[in-house]
Formats: structure tokens, C-alpha cells, sequence
């Protein structure tokens, strides 16, 4: 008896101990990430051109290449990296959570998501806005003719916000039908469940490829809200979000320098911002800083190429034109902070 | 002598060794044991919550939902409060599983007494609906009936059209639905003497039966009365008490009239026909376990097929049949949460989208579990009831 009173005491006391353990986990993301050897990144598995996995197994897209330039940057190697495929309404509790260490899956960067959600932002990688798209046989040219209308939306989604907002500020009536995957919503806008889908241009100019018959289909001359999409990281983790802005604005500024993959290795030049940039400088350079080996952005360049060439491999074939999504000195909105 | 006393005995137990002490003391560890667990996990929680700078509370509540909903039975705009958002999908909730319920009992009552049929075809034809979809996961039903079925229907344009009043396109299916006129009053006038005629027509007949001590329906009288009663108001009254509000096409759909949407359709096609193979395995199971020799001596006694099964069998077989039959009733108001899968609002997933804007996931979730853990609550307390009150009648 008395053996087993101890036994009994001896837990309660072990689990006393496990209490302050179990609380208490506060190493970086980036110490995760390097002790695992592998980055997990939470991406859409169904929007062609921005994330998706193509027939022969591989993952493709804008998004999945920021995730590969991050695995670059940390451990050196564009391969190590893991991707979560994750719904709409699924990715904040999986970044809540910590099952995936970055979200990038054409995320639109709110204010309620930057503070109610526990997430914290790096610079968007595309500035979209959110359209609508129907068949060309109903003729319609603005949003008050859609009054009435049936319109499909997938849930956990600012276009869904988006869309009540902007009916309501027209004055007119429309019946949503908000889905949870957004492979149910184009198939049931194609059976002609709903009269139009709304969500970012550029997933309606991907989907509209997958559909029956795409030229049926016209993507509506109208932008009704500001859709700045980026990677995303758990609030509280500043070291680790400093680190995938860097990343961010180390393809903007490559874009800027004319730095693409084919020459990154080769760079030459007396541009001290650069050195500092390739890692060719002396001293510990901007890598030390962020807790990175000094050629970081190098493997981001040499694994992914500058922005334009991300956005030429992966959007242009679908038809998007470059918009907004320029750098500042060809009057877009794409401006890396200094390498300083 | 004196330590041999039982009383000397008990003195020296130490309370380590004494039964009424041990017993109170190890449940009061396990108990321990367990407030400590969820001590454990509940401060794990906090913990995790304060990293990420995240405040539990019920304070978004009152805020602005600022989504839509497609469907519900109260008027329900995205100006209103999460709250009133979260009552939409409760109300939606209930009415899917209501409505599925009384489906699948009526199908599953149907096929349990088919199974059991002298017919080999009828017999079989029911065992193998039974076989067929109790056996197939219900999500795939579910889908089935919504992508393969609903959706396959012709477009609007091209509704398929009964009788002039209803529709049919894969945007729904379209009722004429009755509106009540300012004569609807003086009908329910009419109403009223009917039903009052019909109780007192009942009550004597009853009492007439029990005097003679014979079996029949003491409603046989009551409920043709109340049918004339009713029929003759309908044409007395000035004016009709209801008009038909016929749906028409207007725009992009069919307005007016009643309105079952593709989403709650396949939904509700999915949980009553998947519940239904159960009942009516519930049903057979009970009207089986009914002894022959019961029946038998029904039949020999003269009393007819019918009446067998009315006054014999069903008695005995409904008390076996109700606890079974309840939990069935609360597995399809679970199961139809499945609803996110074709879209419908349902309460889950309402709440999976007042999480997804507000980030307030536990406490949303606390109160979807509280809201389905009342209904299937009061579902089981009332089905408990029934049992109770049916056993009472059949003694």
C-alpha cells in the first residue's frame, strides 16, 4: 500500500513538473525549421499558376516557389521544403497551431486577420483585387445588372466579406452560395448552379482555363475591393517574419538590380548595396543579422530567380499581365526596403 | 479475549488498510488526477493563446457578421450580429433535422415491414436497399445526390415544369406556396366548431367501444366530421382563404412560391435515405423479436392481419424498437453537419465561418458543441418520454 501511495504521489509530482514544460515553448520557427531540416509551407493545391500539383507529382506555382526561395534562404537547399495543401477556412487554425511554419496561399492581408487571427504579415507578393466572373451570354457589364443573381463564393475568404459589402452598397439583393472547396464551386458554376463566382482576378483567370468551355466565360470589367496577397506568419515570431519579408524583398530588389538566376552566380560589381546583397562584401553581411549564412539571398536568386522571372514562369502563361505587380521604378508597387 | 473483540480489531486498522477510507481516498485521487489533467490542458491553451497574442471571449458576439447566408427561415441580413448569423444556422439545423427525421421514418417504417414481407420480390428489393446504402459512406451519398443528381437537373431556362404551378431546375425545386387572404378568419371559425365537433364525436365513440369491449378506431366518426366541417367552411366563406403564390421567372431565377434549394434537397435526400436503411433494420429487429407464438394466438384468437399487427405485435414491439430508434434520430442531426460539403448553412457551418473572420475559434466552437449537445439532449429526453408513455399505454 504504501508502495503504491508512493507510485501515486511520485505521478502527481512528475506532472507538476510536466506543467511548466508544456508551457513553455519559446524557440524561434527558424530553430525549428533548422533542427528539422525541412520548412513546411501551407499552400492552395487547386489554383493553377499560383499553387497546385501538377500530374507528374511535383508542385507548381508563385506561391509554392516563395516556399522553395524560403527553404533556399534557411537551410540552402530549394527542395527542403514540405507543402501542406490547405483550404480556405483550414490555413489560419494550421498556422495558429504551428503544423505549417509560413503560409503562402494567396492570402489577402486584412486588418482583423493581422490582430484577431494571430498572424502576422511579410510584404504581399501580388496586388490583386476581386472580380467576378460569368457566362458572356447573359450580357451583363456592370454589377448592378447582377441583382438577383446566384453567386458562388468559397467560405474563410475576404471575398466573401467583399461581396456582402459591395451588394450592399449598390442596394441590391444577391443569393451567395459559399463553399468550402473551391474545386465544388467552379464545377457547380459550371453546371450552372450559380449565375457568376467572385473572387481575386487572378484565381478567376486561372479557373476559367479549367472550365467546359473557357471563352463562354467572361471575367467582368469591375474591381470591388484591394487584395494584397502574401506570405504569412504566426504572431510573435518577429525573427522568423523578418526573415520571409527578406526573402520577399530579396526578389524585388534582384528585379531591381537586374539580378536574374543565369547571372547570380557570376554578378560582378562595385555596388556596395549589391556586395552586401550576393554576400561578396567582408565581414558577417546582411545574413548575420537575420540569422542566415551570409549567402542567402544568393540561394534565393540561384533557386527561384528575381520577381519578374517568378511571375513570368508561373503567371504569365495564364494570361495575367503584370499590372501594379512592377517595380517601383517602372511605376508598380513593388519597392525592396534597403539592403542596409 | 479482550483483542479478539471486533471492536478492539477495528480499533487498530490503520486507515491505509481500512475499505471505507481506501475507497473515498482513491476516488478522490482520480478525481484529483483528473482536474488536474484539465488544469494541465486548459493552461497549455492559455499559454499558447497569450504567444499569439489572442484573448478568448464572447464580446464579437455583437459585432457585425458582414457575410451572407443563402438560406434560412428568418429574415436575415449581413448587417446583422454574428449572433443572429449563429441562430440562421441553428434554425437551419433543426429544420434539416426535423423534416429528415419524419423522412426517414416514414421510408424506414416502410422498408423494415418490407423486409418482412411474404413476397419474396418485395422482401428482397427491400434488403437490398437496406444492404446498398447502409453500407456506403454517407459524405459520398451526400455528394452524390448533390454533384450527380441535383446539378444534373435542366437549367433555369429549362425548368422542368408540373402542372403548370411547380418547377423543377438544378437551382431548386419551386412550390406554389398557399398565401392566407383576410377570409382566412372566418375559416378558422369553421375550423374551430370542426375540431370541437370531432372531439366530442371521438370521446362518445370511445366510450361506446369501451363498453362493448371491442376493438376499432374511435376516430372513425371524428376525423370524416371534421373533414365536412372543414370542407363546407372552405365554401361558405366569402372569398377564399388562401391564393396561390405561384413561382415565376423573373431575372436570373423563379421567384415567389415555396423554395427547396438544390443544397438543402440532396442534404436532406442523403441523411433521410441513409437513416432510413437503419430504421428499417430497427424496425424489423423489433417486430421480429416479437414471439411467434404471439402472433399465432393473435390469429387464432380471430383477429385479423391488420389487427395483428395493430393490437398485438406493434405494443410489444415499439417499446424494443424506441431506444434504438433514438439514437438513429440523433445520429442524423449529427451527421448533418456534413452539410459544409454541398454548401448548405447548417450551424457548423456558420460557425466554421465566424471563426474564419473572427479567429474566435473556442469559443465558437464551445458553442456549436453546446448547441448540438442540447438537441440531441432534449431529442433523446423526449424519445424517452415517448417510450415511457407508449409503455404505459400497452399495459
Amino acid at each position: 500500500m504504501r508502495k503504491f501511495l508512493f507510485r501515486v504521489s511520485a505521478l502527481v509530482l512528475a506532472i507538476s513538473l510536466v506543467i511548466p514544460l508544456l508551457a513553455s515553448g519559446e524557440e524561434s520557427i527558424l530553430d525549428k525549421v533548422k533542427n528539422r531540416g525541412r520548412l513546411v509551407c501551407g499552400v492552395n493545391k487547386e489554383l493553377p499558376g499560383f499553387g497546385f500539383l501538377s500530374q507528374d507529382g511535383t508542385w507548381k506555382g508563385f506561391d509554392v516557389d516563395y516556399g522553395r526561395a524560403i527553404a533556399a534562404a534557411v537551410l540552402g537547399d530549394p527542395d527542403k521544403v514540405e507543402f501542406r495543401p490547405l483550404k480556405a477556412a483550414d490555413r489560419f487554425p494550421a498556422l495558429q497551431t504551428g503544423e505549417i511554419d509560413v503560409l503562402i496561399r494567396n492570402t489577402t492581408w486584412t486588418l482583423t486577420r493581422d490582430t484577431d487571427l494571430g498572424a502576422d504579415f511579410a510584404p504581399p507578393t501580388f496586388y490583386d483585387g476581386q472580380g467576378f466572373m460569368l457566362r458572356k451570354d447573359l450580357g451583363i457589364t456592370s454589377l448592378k445588372e447582377l441583382a438577383g443573381a446566384t453567386i458562388g463564393v468559397t467560405s474563410g475568404s475576404t471575398t466573401e466579406l467583399n461581396l456582402a459589402d459591395t451588394t450592399r452598397a449598390l442596394g441590391i439583393k444577391v443569393e451567395p452560395i459559399v463553399f468550402a472547396e473551391t474545386e465544388t464551386l467552379y464545377q457547380s458554376y459550371d453546371q450552372g448552379r450559380c449565375d457568376a463566382v467572385t473572387s481575386d482576378k487572378s484565381q478567376l483567370v486561372s479557373r476559367r482555363q479549367s472550365l467546359k468551355n473557357p471563352d463562354d466565360h467572361v471575367i467582368l470589367d469591375v474591381t470591388i475591393s484591394k487584395e494584397p496577397l502574401g506570405p504569412v506568419t504566426v504572431h510573435g515570431d518577429n525573427k522568423w517574419n523578418d526573415i520571409v519579408s527578406w526573402v520577399v524583398y530579396a526578389t524585388f530588389f534582384a528585379e531591381e538590380h537586374g539580378i536574374t538566376q543565369a547571372n547570380v552566380n557570376t554578378f560582378k560589381t562595385e555596388n556596395p548595396e549589391i556586395k552586401r546583397f550576393l554576400g561578396t562584401d567582408d565581414g558577417t553581411g546582411m545574413g548575420g543579422k537575420l540569422g542566415l549564412p551570409k549567402d542567402w539571398a544568393r540561394q534565393v536568386i540561384a533557386a527561384v530567380g528575381n520577381y519578374g522571372e517568378l511571375f513570368e514562369r508561373n503567371l504569365t502563361p495564364l494570361g495575367l499581365p503584370r499590372g501594379v505587380n512592377k517595380p517601383w521604378t517602372q511605376g508598380g508597387l513593388l519597392y525592396a526596403i534597403p539592403f542596409r | 479475549m479482550e483483542n479478539n473483540s471486533p471492536t478492539a480489531v477495528s480499533g487498530k486498522i490503520p486507515f491505509w488498510r481500512d475499505v471505507r477510507v481506501l475507497r473515498v481516498l482513491f476516488q478522490g485521487i482520480f478525481l484529483l488526477g483528473v482536474i488536474l489533467l484539465l488544469a494541465i490542458l486548459y493552461r497549455n491553451m492559455l499559454e499558447g493563446l497569450r504567444g499569439l497574442g489572442l484573448t478568448l471571449n464572447f464580446n464579437f458576439l455583437q459585432d457585425e457578421a458582414g457575410f451572407d447566408i443563402s438560406e434560412g427561415p428568418i429574415a436575415y441580413d449581413p448587417s446583422d450580429t454574428y449572433l443572429k448569423a449563429f441562430c440562421v444556422g441553428i434554425l437551419n439545423t433543426l429544420s434539416i433535422s426535423i423534416i429528415g427525421i419524419v423522412c426517414a421514418t416514414l421510408i424506414g417504417l416502410l422498408f423494415g415491414i418490407a423486409r418482412l414481407s411474404s413476397n419474396w420480390l418485395i422482401r428482397t428489393i427491400a434488403a437490398a436497399y437496406v444492404e446498398c446504402f447502409r453500407n456506403i459512406p454517407l459524405l459520398l451519398q451526400i455528394i452524390f445526390w448533390y454533384t450527380a443528381v441535383v446539378a444534373q437537373l435542366p437549367n433555369v431556362r429549362e425548368s422542368i415544369s408540373l402542372f403548370g404551378g411547380a418547377f423543377i431546375n438544378n437551382r431548386g425545386i419551386y412550390l406554389p406556396s398557399p398565401e392566407p387572404t383576410s377570409s382566412l378568419k372566418i375559416w378558422l371559425w369553421f375550423l374551430g366548431a370542426g375540431l370541437l365537433l370531432a372531439v366530442i364525436l371521438y370521446i362518445v365513440r370511445w366510450r361506446q367501444l369501451q363498453q362493448l369491449d371491442r376493438p376499432g378506431f374511435p376516430a372513425k366518426w371524428a376525423l370524416p366530421a371534421f373533414l365536412i366541417v372543414a370542407l363546407c367552411g372552405w365554401f361558405l366563406t366569402p372569398g377564399r382563404p388562401f391564393t396561390l403564390d405561384l413561382p415565376a421567372l423573373q431575372g436570373f431565377n423563379y421567384q415567389g412560391g415555396m423554395r427547396f434549394t438544390p443544397e438543402f434537397s440532396s442534404l436532406l435526400i442523403g441523411l433521410s435515405i441513409y437513416t432510413s436503411a437503419f430504421i428499417a433494420e430497427v424496425v424489423r429487429s423489433g417486430i421480429q423479436s416479437v414471439v411467434k407464438g404471439q402472433r399465432e394466438a393473435a390469429r387464432s384468437v380471430g383477429l385479423k392481419e391488420g389487427q395483428t399487427l395493430r393490437l398485438v405485435v406493434l405494443p410489444q414491439a415499439i417499446p424494443i424498437i424506441v431506444p434504438p430508434l433514438t439514437s438513429q434520430y440523433l445520429n442524423l442531426a449529427k451527421n448533418s453537419s456534413l452539410a459544409t460539403a454541398v454548401a448548405f448553412p447548417d450551424l457548423f457551418h456558420v460557425g466554421d465561418t465566424m471563426m474564419n473572420q473572427t479567429g474566435q475559434s473556442i469559443p465558437v466552437f464551445a458553442m456549436i458543441m453546446v448547441s448540438y449537445l442540447v438537441m440531441s439532449l432534449t431529442t433523446s429526453a423526449a424519445m424517452n418520454w415517448y417510450n415511457r408513455w407508449i409503455t404505459r399505454i400497452g399495459r
